[in-house]
């Protein structure tokens, strides 16, 4: 990705925001899955990243998670942790490899890689049942795991 | 008894958007007589993977779990009436009905479901009740086979459940079920489709916690065929696994394949001792 990006401005191309999004499978997580860069370079806006965590067709992270913030939002599930207070025990570092991937935090996870295309077994194409060929669209796109990773750094506890 | 059933069915259509939690100390007692163990020991072979088996109705609310409790009430019986009359009809080429072999399902078919799927000898192979309903219909009855998760088919099984209602589930694992049971076991442990999801993530690691709205049972397959509110029909086991790993955003199995009937002996396993309740009644 680096050498893409390099590319494109030894060529003299125009650099766009479009062209500096990290490609799925170019993240690089440190030895404890967090990632530093951002996928995008367009800092995350957590008005979106909240509406995308609660949305049953975007992350719908709410479906394991209780978050007290979106307490609008109804029937949060119990599977996973309670996100309250989950920008003072993550960096934005680590939120954004625990969104990613979060398989690279948390070895054997339940969680969904939300920003992974390949290496699974019996890719579908969504939701119909039917097979699809990897690559697949990841669940979120780099600007959305961005906005959901902003809208986790505020979920201070008092 | 339809109009009972139809009351029943208002009633709840009522009722629906109640969210309401299972009593956990209540039990299953159909017709005030048949007397369902819907929670007891793991059978031997989970290894201490759950520390009891409950049955579905458990984690259902009260009302649907009421539902449950007497035949006039709940509305998949409504499909064993339907059955009945398809089990005295004869069909195709042979000009044979169910009843020109099995005479009455009251008398031929005690315990036939508690024991399904099973190895068929002859055959070779691992049966489920439905492969063996169409085995008879295209070989004895020289009549077409029915559409495995039809209509037609699960209130067949659900007729023959009732024969096994309140008798514990007791499919054999060994011998020459065994490696159909093993595939069984390793399809359950794998984390299918784009959300990596096994059987076990959400049915052995979370039963009893919500996934959104909806309560997480152990997965248990001993009230199959199951009226759900949610469709108004009868279901089989393997039109709900379809649906399970499908919404894993995998490429889902077809019903009836032999990976769904190494699912079903497997899943079928862990209730071993659980009562066969078919037809339940879940939401």
């Amino acid at each position: 990705m680096m050498k893409w990006i390099v590319a494109a401005i030894v060529s003299g191309a125009p650099v766009l925001a479009a062209a500096e999004t990290v490609a799925p499978a170019d993240v690089t997580f440190d030895d404890y899955g967090a990632v530093e860069q951002s996928l995008t370079g367009t800092p995350g806006d957590p008005a979106n990243g909240a509406a995308i965590v609660g949305n049953k067709k975007a992350g719908n992270c709410v479906a394991c998670h209780q978050i007290s913030a979106l307490s609008d939002v109804p029937f949060h599930g119990e599977v996973g942790p309670m996100l309250d207070g989950a920008g003072d025990r993550w960096s934005e570092a680590e939120l954004r490899g625990i969104v990613a991937n979060s398989k690279m935090t948390f070895e054997g996870s339940m969680m969904p890689s939300y920003y992974k295309t390949t290496g699974y077994i019996r890719p579908g194409d969504g939701f119909t049942g039917k097979a699809a060929e990897e690559p697949l669209p990841p669940l979120l796109e780099a600007q959305q795991i961005e906005d959901v990773v902003a809208f986790l750094a505020t979920l201070k506890e008092e | 008894m339809k109009f009972k059933a139809m009351t029943a069915v208002a009633a709840l259509l009522v009722a629906a958007p109640t969210l309401g939690m299972a009593d956990e100390d209540a039990e299953l007692v159909v017709n005030g007589e048949i007397e369902m163990v819907t929670k007891t020991e793991p059978p031997a072979h989970l290894e201490g993977a759950l520390p009891e088996i409950m049955s579905g109705w458990r984690f259902r609310s009260d009302e649907t779990q009421q539902t449950q409790m007497d035949d006039f009430d709940n509305p998949g019986m409504i499909f064993v009436d339907q059955a009945q009359a398809a089990w005295d009809t004869a069909e195709g080429s042979e000009g044979k009905s169910c009843a020109s072999c099995h005479n009455e399902p009251a008398s031929s078919m005690e315990g036939v479901r508690a024991v399904y799927p099973k190895w068929n000898e002859e055959a070779g192979e691992v049966r489920t009740l439905a492969m063996q309903i169409n085995d008879c219909r295209e070989n004895q009855m020289g009549a077409e086979p029915w559409k495995y998760t039809g209509s037609k088919m699960t209130a067949m099984e659900a007729l023959i459940s009732i024969e096994s209602r309140g008798m514990p589930v007791n499919v054999a694992i060994d011998g020459p079920a065994q490696s159909t049971w093993e595939q069984g076991k390793e399809m359950y442990y794998t984390r299918y489709g784009q959300l990596e999801l096994s059987c076990a993530n959400c049915h052995e690691d979370n039963y009893g916690n919500m996934i959104r709205a909806d309560h997480l049972s152990q997965g248990q397959i001993n009230g199959f065929p199951v009226y759900r509110l949610k469709n108004t029909k009868l279901n089989s086991s393997h039109a709900r696994f379809k649906g399970c790993i499908r919404d894993t955003r995998a490429e889902t199995f077809k019903p009836g394949s032999p990976e769904f009937v190494a699912l079903e002996l497997y899943v079928a396993s862990r209730g071993n001792g659980l009562s066969v309740e078919a037809p339940s009644v879940r939401n």
